[in-house]
């Protein structure tokens, strides 16, 4: 490695840390040269890397943000040596998930360090936390396994804040000695924080804005086009029997508008819709989406009775906003700041509604679909 | 109201803080502030998710969190199959 260990070992037996590695090697005569050489062999098993991120991981980074292989964004797990690190340097923990150690690193551009990656199984700091994978007994094994103990002299490692919800630092420090700091929420922050290892308040917040809200678009959109499509298979089928075209062609628009309402147009406005549920902001986006294709149907074929027309309008506004209102509630999963006894609340204050509303509607269409077919109307 | 944002089931026994300040460290809403180095105030309970960063990172268990993920989607899957376990998707 690029590690010179003569000038390390000077400034480090002058420097009062070295008192931490003596103590936790041994006392005797000739410890500096026996821990730098077993530094050395734990050093070898470190992988060299870069903040510099490539076109295949900005490719990588593009087919993560689409939902594309979801499990696939992975990294390797173990220690990493960024740019030239001595056994002074920081020490930071990341999920092996691509996007996670990415943000990591480039952040670090111009820092030398190590990046200690745990297995999240390719899932990101926060949520691996939350599941406990980013936890502390992956972090006390993959201190272990990677011996860094022997690669650094001192006895702090940097989390990022959002790994805290698996890791005990108390626990962690009791079981590998090494003190947990965390981090800012963000890794943007890190090179400001390195300078006091201070967070400010503001580096302590997770922030959710629109930019923050639109990233997570095109995913929720992938994860809709499967049951858009076959939804969209049994309208097309059903129409073979229908002399009446428009109106297939209205509820296949009125579908998708209600569903990209719902996963794309949400995740936008959140906090700028009327009323503060999840559920009730859907209800109220997917009526104003509704409520076109419901005036279309009623115009639509002037001379037909008016209990026809209406009937028509009718499952048009009893189903969308259902619709776009349970994608709503969805996206309380993609928040940074929803809790799960909040959620169990709106489920079983909305899901009957949305159930009830949409399950009346689509009887209703079926009742229409079914006259047009038998009275020829 | 707002349900999904404010409800929660934090509960915190300030006797028993020893002011390690941990918990405001972690807390990504700000729930809790140690300005004074005494003991830790709950500033603002209604902005806790129940990530539980901050009970699990409590040395002396002061904090009291029934904690989760806030997703409907992971929910009503899990009801669905009848899973006791609630986490995201793989």
């Amino acid at each position: 490695m690029r590690y010179e260990s003569g000038d390390e070992q000077v400034s480090g037996n002058a420097d009062g840390r070295t008192c931490i590695a003596v103590a936790t090697c041994s006392t005797t005569e000739g410890t500096t040269n026996t821990s730098d050489s077993k530094r050395d062999a734990a050093l070898s098993q470190a992988r060299p890397t870069t903040s510099n991120l490539t076109v295949g991981n900005r490719w990588d980074h593009v087919l993560a943000r689409l939902g594309i292989n979801r499990s696939g964004h992975q990294v390797e797990t173990g220690l990493y040596a960024l740019g030239n690190p001595t056994a002074e340097s920081p020490v930071f923990v990341s999920a092996n998930y691509t996007l996670s150690f990415d943000e990591l690193r480039s952040a670090l551009a111009g820092n030398d360090g190590y990046i200690l990656v745990l297995d999240t199984e390719g899932i990101n700091v926060w949520c691996a936390a939350g599941k406990g994978t980013f936890g502390t007994d992956e972090l006390v094994h993959r201190t272990e396994s990677t011996r860094l103990r022997e690669v650094v002299r001192h006895r702090v490692v940097i989390l990022p804040q959002l790994g805290a919800p698996g890791v005990a630092a108390h626990e962690a420090k009791k079981r590998t000695g090494f003190e947990v700091e965390y981090g800012p929420v963000r890794a943007a922050d890190l090179p400001e924080y390195l300078k006091t290892h201070q967070a400010t308040p503001e580096m302590r917040r997770v922030r959710f804005g629109l930019r923050d809200r639109t990233v997570l678009v095109p995913v929720e959109v992938v994860h809709v086009l499967l049951p858009i499509a076959v939804i969209a298979g049994v309208i097309a089928i059903l129409s073979m029997w229908l002399p009446r075209v428009d109106v297939d062609y209205l509820f296949l628009f009125g579908l998708v508008a209600s569903v990209m309402a719902g996963v794309a147009l949400f995740p936008m406005l959140l906090p700028w819709l009327p009323t503060r549920d999840f559920s009730s902001k859907g209800f109220i986006l997917g009526a104003l989406v509704a409520l076109p294709f419901a005036v279309t149907a009623f115009q639509g074929d002037g001379s037909a009775a008016w209990w026809l027309r209406a009937g028509g309008a009718l499952p048009h506004l009893l189903i969308w906003p259902p619709v776009t209102a349970f994608l709503a509630l969805n996206f309380t999963g993609s928040t940074t700041f929803t809790s799960r006894s909040g959620v169990r609340r709106e489920i079983f204050t909305y899901v009957p509604i949305m159930a009830w509303m949409s399950g009346i509607g689509v009887l209703l269409g079926i009742a229409l679909f079914l006259i047009i077919l038998v009275g020829g109307f | 109201m707002a349900a999904a944002s404010t409800l929660n089931t934090l509960q915190y026994r300030p006797e028993l803080c020893v002011g390690c300040g941990m918990c405001s460290v972690v807390c990504p809403h700000g729930v809790f502030a140690n300005d004074t180095g005494d003991v830790a105030q709950l500033v603002s309970p209604g902005a806790c998710m129940e990530c539980g960063a901050c009970q699990l990172n409590c040395p002396t268990d002061a904090i009291m969190v029934d904690s989760g993920v806030g997703c409907a989607a992971a929910m009503i899957a899990a009801a669905l199959t009848g899973k006791q376990e609630v986490s995201c998707g793989t």
